[in-house]
Formats: structure tokens, C-alpha cells, sequence
């Protein structure tokens, strides 16, 4: 809607530094042609305009979503940002001109590109964070609970009502080693924080014999004469297999672990997902 | 016997049953409890056969003093047996569901002694789940026919889901297959659940804690190809058991030879799994696309075509009603369409408020034009360039794996349109033949 400028913002990837982001572009009337996040690898020759997170900014731009959209525009964004899709910056940002410019109209355009694949990214993540709600795979360790995934979006956020709900009393953590951050739950307290690395520690006797116990179930509830390999790959992919209890020790499970140019990339930016208070609650 | 042994031995007779789903009941948790229900189900995990784990299914026992002749448990058959007692199955449970490998629990059992014992025990187990270990999750339990009222009403307090498996859909298969039972037998459990349901609904209305009865509904099960039954009677059934019994689901269950028995399908048959999951595109027919069981099949009609699915079998032979209008017609027109599920039907009525649909945007709402496009105008026209001979519909309607699945000299067969496969299609392969009154 504003001119092209030959410029890329750069901003410390957190949401409010998105919103700022937003904010820039109406003050100076100007579309840059690329968003990255601090430290993202910058692939345009273009000039960078380094955007500081001001939260009274951002605060203004996230107040204006359900005023000049609607309230749903503001989850659609939320979650939007969470998603894996690529440059989802300046997807946001095309999509808020668009929300702007039509208001409430826009949440109907589901034809239109930008539209579209916004919601396309968003049905992928929430899609995503649907599965993790079955395929986190808790050990007990003592009083505590722990569980590794490693998803594709930000789906921490997504799932935490469920599992505190769920296990109200326990004390657990869910480890995002993709974007190295963690759930964590005890009674009366969640949280989600950066978290460089953590290792499994190793299962006591009880652990083992339930996990024996579940592979165990696992492998007489499925009926040989209907074995279907391709079904169970599309409903449960292999690169869910890796943290999967009862997948463990099957053949095709130990190849989930190669990073891919996107998932390093992906890495990058969760470690700047602390800074900004945007997708954690305490 | 250890538990590993008990375990293996229960859930492998427990694998026929098809109900799989911890959907319908929405259940926060609550101080001193352990977990929830949440309405729309959550799968854990898929085994090889593609199917969804959502509970641990399990039988209590598979010993049983019954003899049908399609159970892998019947009395007669020389099988290991195990049991678990009511205290072994609650820590199983909660242990499975702290690591979240399973949404609750799915209980049926072998008849031990006398129906009444064996409802006896499974109440005993879920009340130590429910009153002792404060157990929020999912539980669906199979109500044993022939077992009494009040066990059956206590049963129903403490379960989610309850069903009864009717197995055969007509009485001259059971009176042949399962001598010791017979339709009343079925039909009265499930008649009971649904009056208890349906007063706990009024009760609900009236004092805002009344304890639940079966929250997400009864189901039922079908075993499809064991007996000459057609689809016909089949779906008539299912639409009735909706109807009169307000059943959430019913399932079908391709019949897998466990047993030899003169009765039965040789030990070698395969599983009939291309006409289970038709059966189980049109039960989604009936229940989420307004369609009625005689719209699809009748007497004269009995199955469904292996190559097409049942909603693209109706469009054909009901041309007249095509093409409809993407811009106009009204959300139940579009459910009609082949290629338009619900969700495209949805995103339709939204975004033609926004603007006027064409066919590059109806691909981007997810409509499979492969198959809408001969059904279909957008703004008054059709697909452009968007030929229709007898070749390209039918082949179009048909997906890659339906087209794979034919044998090669099928493949010439489907030109001549007078072969068995095809024979369900009369009225189609009339009106292709005259093609002037097809745009």
C-alpha cells in the first residue's frame, strides 16, 4: 500500500519488536522488502534498517487489531507469528495493511493470497500443536514428569492450557528443543523460558517397565492383516517417531535428526524468543 | 502370568473392537484429580495398521461362557486366557495416562460366570479410578447385554461413553453366528442408555450438579463381511440406530477371519477394507452432508461401487441437480457436491461475502476441483475448456489409489460400462451415453 522502499527491517525477533516493525513502516509510509530477525541470515543486498523493540509502540499497534479489525485478527497474528511459514514477518505485515485498509472484511477474504496463506500457516501450527497434544511422551522421574519434542512451530503456547489443566497437580516440563525453550508446571505456576539444552536423565527401574509396558501394547493392538505402513506415516510422520515411547528402536526413527537448512534457521531465532515477554506468561 | 503376558494377551482380543475415539465429552480437571476430556478426542499415537490409539483398550478378561461363532474369544475356541484384576487395570491406566500414552481408558470384557458379575467387576474398576484415584479422563465402556438395569445405570454414572455392540446387522445372521444372544438383547441395554441419557439431560437442566450418565453417547459396532449382508441394509440400519436411538457413532469393522467355522469366510479371506471404508464415507454422509441412507442405495442397488465414493456415485446419478452455482447456492447445495467437504463448503459461504468466487480461488479454499469442476459454475460459467465424455468423468471421480487398485484387463472394462463394478451406476452410464443434456 506504501511505496517499496529498498530497505529491510531488521528487529530483535520478539512480537512486540513485529508490532514496532508495523509501526515504522505507517510513520514513514514505506514498505520494506524484507523483515529479519536479529542474527537471521540476510540473503538481499539491501540497505537494513535496525527497528528497536519500544513497547508503548507495539502496544499501540496491538490495540488498534481488535479495534480497526476485529478481536479475531489479533489470535490470527499471535498465532501467525508462532508458525514455521517463511518470511511470516512480511506476511504480517501485508496482512495488517490489508486488515486496515477493509477492517473486519479482511477475516472473510480467504481467497486472497495474503489471506490465505496466513491462514494456511496458522492451520499448519495449530495442526501441529493438535498432534503434540497426543504425541508428547512424559517420563517420570520421582515427583517430576519431563517430555522432549521437537515441533516445527511454536507450539508451547498453543498446548500449555491443556497440560497444565490436565496434570493440575504434577510438576512437569515440556522441552522445545527446536526452539530451546521450555514448559514448565508446577501446582499454582507456569511458565515458559529459554532453556539452552537439557538431557533426559536416565529411568529408573518403574520408568522402564511402563515404558516396556506401552510398547508392548503398542505392538498387539495393531490387527496384521490390515498392516498399513503408509497410513500410519501420514497420520503420524516419522519425524515425530524420534521422541514417540513405543517408535523408539524402530528403523526409521534414527534418521529424524538431520537439520535442514529452514529448522537451523528456525533455531536461530527461538534463542531471541526470550527477550520479548510476547509468547510467555508466567 | 506376569503383566506383560496379561497385557499383550488382553489387548490382543480386544483389537477388533473399532471404537477408538475419547471425542464428545468436555471435562475440566479439578483440585486433587488427574486429567481431563476434551470434546473433539485427541489421537496418541497410530499403530502399523494405521489405526488411532487414543485409549488403552483392553478386556477385563477373555475368558467367556459365549460362543460366537466370529469372536476370537468364543468358548469353544482354544485360546490363552488372562484376566486383570480391577486394582491392575487402574494403575495401569493412570500410569499410562501421567505419561500421556493414552486419552483414558476403553474396557470391555469376555462374559465371565454371568453378565451381571462381569458389569459387577468393571464397575469395581471404575470406581477405583473414578472415587480413589480422582480420575478425570476419558473412559468408554462396553455395556454387557443381559446384564441388569441397575448395574448397567451405575455403570453409565462413572463412563463417558457407553456401547453395546449389535456385531450382525440383521436377526437371521446373529440367530446363525451368536446363538446366545439376539436383537433384544441388544436393543434393550441400548434403549435403557438412551433413556437414562435423555433423563440425565432434563436433570441437568434442573439441578446444575447432577452427576453425568455417559456425557458423550453410546455406540455400536458392525462386523462387515462375515454374513451376506448387503451395504443396503447396513446403512438403513445405521440411519435407524441414529435416529430412534440417538447414537453418537456406529462403527464398522471389515471381518478378519480369526476362526475357522463353516459359517464363516475361509481363514485366507482378506479383511473387506475397501467396502468398510465406504460404508464409512457414507455413514459421514449421514451424519455431517444431510443425506438419507435411501438416497444412496436401494433394493435395486444394494452396494456401494468399489471405484467411486458414495457421494460421487449420487452426483452421477443425479445430474439434474447440477451444476450448481458457487456464488449462490445455498450451504447444504454445496455439501452436495462432490469435492466440496465441509470445511471448503464453509470457507465458500465466508469468503463469497468478501467478493465473487472463481475456480483459482476456489483451489485455494481447498475445493478438489479435480472432481467439483463437471459439478459447478462460478459466476455462470463453467470450468473453461472443460470437456465431459464418458472417459474423463468417471475416470476424473475416481482417485489415483481407486485406479490403481484395478486389475489391468479392469481397466478396459471401464469403457464399456457393463461390467459388475460399474453395474451400480445405471442411470450414469445412460446419461453419459447421452450426452447432449450434460453442459
Amino acid at each position: 500500500m506504501f511505496k517499496p522502499a529498498a530497505l529491510a527491517y531488521t528487529y530483535d525477533g520478539s512480537f512486540e519488536g513485529l508490532l514496532c516493525c508495523v509501526f515504522e513502516s505507517y510513520q514513514w509510509k514505506e514498505t520494506p522488502l524484507a523483515i529479519h530477525s536479529d542474527g537471521e541470515e540476510q540473503g538481499l543486498l539491501l540497505e537494513s534498517k535496525w527497528i528497536a523493540t519500544d513497547s508503548s509502540r507495539a502496544d499501540r499497534v496491538l490495540k488498534s487489531l481488535p479495534l480497526r479489525i476485529c478481536p479475531e485478527a489479533e489470535e490470527l497474528v499471535r498465532l501467525g507469528f508462532w508458525s514455521c511459514t517463511p518470511d511470516r514477518e512480511l506476511l504480517l505485515l501485508n496482512f495488517l495493511y490489508l486488515g486496515f485498509t477493509h477492517g473486519r472484511k479482511v477475516m472473510n477474504m480467504l481467497a486472497d493470497d495474503t489471506v490465505n496463506t496466513l491462514h494456511k500457516a496458522v492451520q499448519q501450527l495449530r495442526r501441529e500443536a493438535h498432534l503434540y497434544l497426543g504425541f508428547v511422551r512424559f517420563s517420570v522421574y520421582g515427583p517430576v514428569m519431563a517430555a522432549v519434542i521437537e515441533p516445527k512451530g511454536f507450539v508451547l503456547p498453543v498446548i500449555q492450557d491443556h497440560f497444565c489443566d490436565r496434570f493440575y497437580g504434577e510438576s512437569f516440563m515440556i522441552y522445545d528443543k527446536t526452539h530451546r525453550v521450555a514448559l514448565i508446571h508446577q501446582p499454582g505456576q507456569q511458565a515458559i523460558i529459554p532453556l539452552e539444552e537439557w538431557i533426559p536423565p536416565e529411568p529408573d527401574a518403574a520408568e522402564e517397565e511402563y515404558r516396556r509396558l506401552w510398547k508392548g501394547f503398542y505392538n498387539a493392538i495393531g490387527i496384521r492383516e490390515r498392516k498399513n505402513d503408509r497410513l500410519r506415516s501420514s497420520l503420524m510422520p516419522k519425524r515425530y517417531w524420534k521422541h514417540l515411547t513405543e517408535m523408539k528402536g524402530s528403523t526409521t526413527a534414527a534418521s529424524g535428526g538431520k537439520l535442514t537448512g529452514s529448522s537451523k534457521k528456525l533455531e536461530e531465532r527461538s534463542l531471541r524468543l526470550g527477550d520479548g515477554d510476547g509468547p510467555f506468561q508466567s | 502370568m506376569d503383566m506383560m503376558e496379561k497385557l499383550e494377551i488382553l489387548t490382543a482380543s480386544a483389537k477388533y473392537d473399532v471404537a477408538c475415539t475419547s471425542s464428545g465429552s468436555e471435562r475440566k480437571n479439578q483440585a486433587g484429580g488427574l486429567g481431563n476430556a476434551v470434546s473433539m478426542g485427541i489421537c496418541h499415537s497410530f499403530a502399523a495398521d494405521g489405526r488411532c490409539i487414543s485409549l488403552l483398550k483392553v478386556l477385563m478378561t477373555n475368558g467367556c461362557i459365549y460362543d460366537c461363532a466370529y469372536c476370537v474369544n468364543r468358548k469353544s475356541n482354544q485360546t490363552r486366557r488372562a484376566a486383570l484384576t480391577p486394582e491392575e487395570l487402574a494403575d495401569l491406566t493412570m500410569q499410562f495416562y501421567r505419561r500421556n500414552y493414552i486419552e483414558g481408558l476403553f474396557l470391555s470384557s469376555g462374559i465371565m460366570r454371568s453378565p451381571d458379575y462381569t458389569t459387577e467387576q468393571m464397575i469395581a474398576a471404575l470406581e477405583l479410578l473414578r472415587n480413589t484415584y480422582h480420575f478425570r479422563g476419558y473412559i468408554h465402556v462396553k455395556a454387557i447385554p443381559g446384564t441388569d438395569d441397575v448395574l448397567l445405570s451405575r455403570l453409565g454414572l462413572l463412563a463417558d461413553r457407553m456401547s453395546v455392540n449389535i456385531e450382525l446387522p440383521s436377526q437371521e445372521s446373529l440367530g446363525r453366528l451368536a446363538p446366545d444372544k439376539s436383537k433384544s438383547s441388544i436393543l434393550k441395554p441400548m434403549s435403557l442408555i438412551k433413556e437414562k441419557i435423555n433423563e440425565n439431560r432434563s436433570d441437568l437442566v434442573k439441578y446444575n450438579h447432577a452427576p453425568r450418565f455417559a456425557p458423550a453417547g453410546q455406540s455400536t459396532q458392525m462386523i462387515v463381511g462375515a454374513t451376506p449382508d448387503t451395504d443396503f441394509r447396513i446403512l438403513t440400519l445405521t440411519e435407524g440406530l441414529y435416529r430412534k436411538y440417538g447414537l453418537k457413532r456406529v462403527f464398522f469393522s471389515a471381518y478378519t477371519p480369526v476362526v475357522e467355522h463353516s459359517l464363516l469366510p475361509a481363514l485366507d479371506t482378506k479383511p473387506p477394507l475397501l467396502r468398510e471404508h465406504r460404508l464409512y464415507q457414507a455413514d459421514w454422509l449421514l451424519r455431517f452432508y444431510g443425506f438419507q441412507a435411501g438416497e444412496l442405495l436401494d433394493e435395486a442397488a444394494p452396494n456401494f461401487n468399489p471405484l467411486l465414493d458414495p457421494k460421487c456415485s449420487w452426483a452421477v446419478n443425479h445430474r439434474e441437480q447440477f451444476p450448481v452455482e458457487i456464488n449462490r447456492a445455498a450451504y447444504e447445495q454445496l455439501l452436495r457436491v462432490p469435492g466440496i467437504g465441509v470445511r471448503s463448503a464453509q470457507r465458500i459461504v465466508k469468503a463469497r461475502r468478501a467478493g465473487a468466487l472463481d475456480f483459482a480461488a476456489l483451489k485455494k479454499l481447498g475445493v478438489v476441483l479435480k472432481r467439483a469442476q463437471f459439478f459447478i459454475t462460478c459466476k455462470g460459467k463453467m470450468l473453461e475448456g472443460l470437456k465431459v465424455s464418458e472417459h474423463t468423468l468417471l475416470r476424473s471421480l475416481m482417485s489415483g489409489q481407486e485406479l490403481a487398485a484395478l486389475e489391468p484387463p479392469q481397466y478396459e472394462q471401464l469403457t464399456l460400462f457393463d461390467d459388475s463394478d460399474l453395474a451400480a451406476l445405471p442411470a450414469a452410464g445412460a446419461a453419459v451415453h447421452k450426452r447432449g443434456d450434460w453442459p
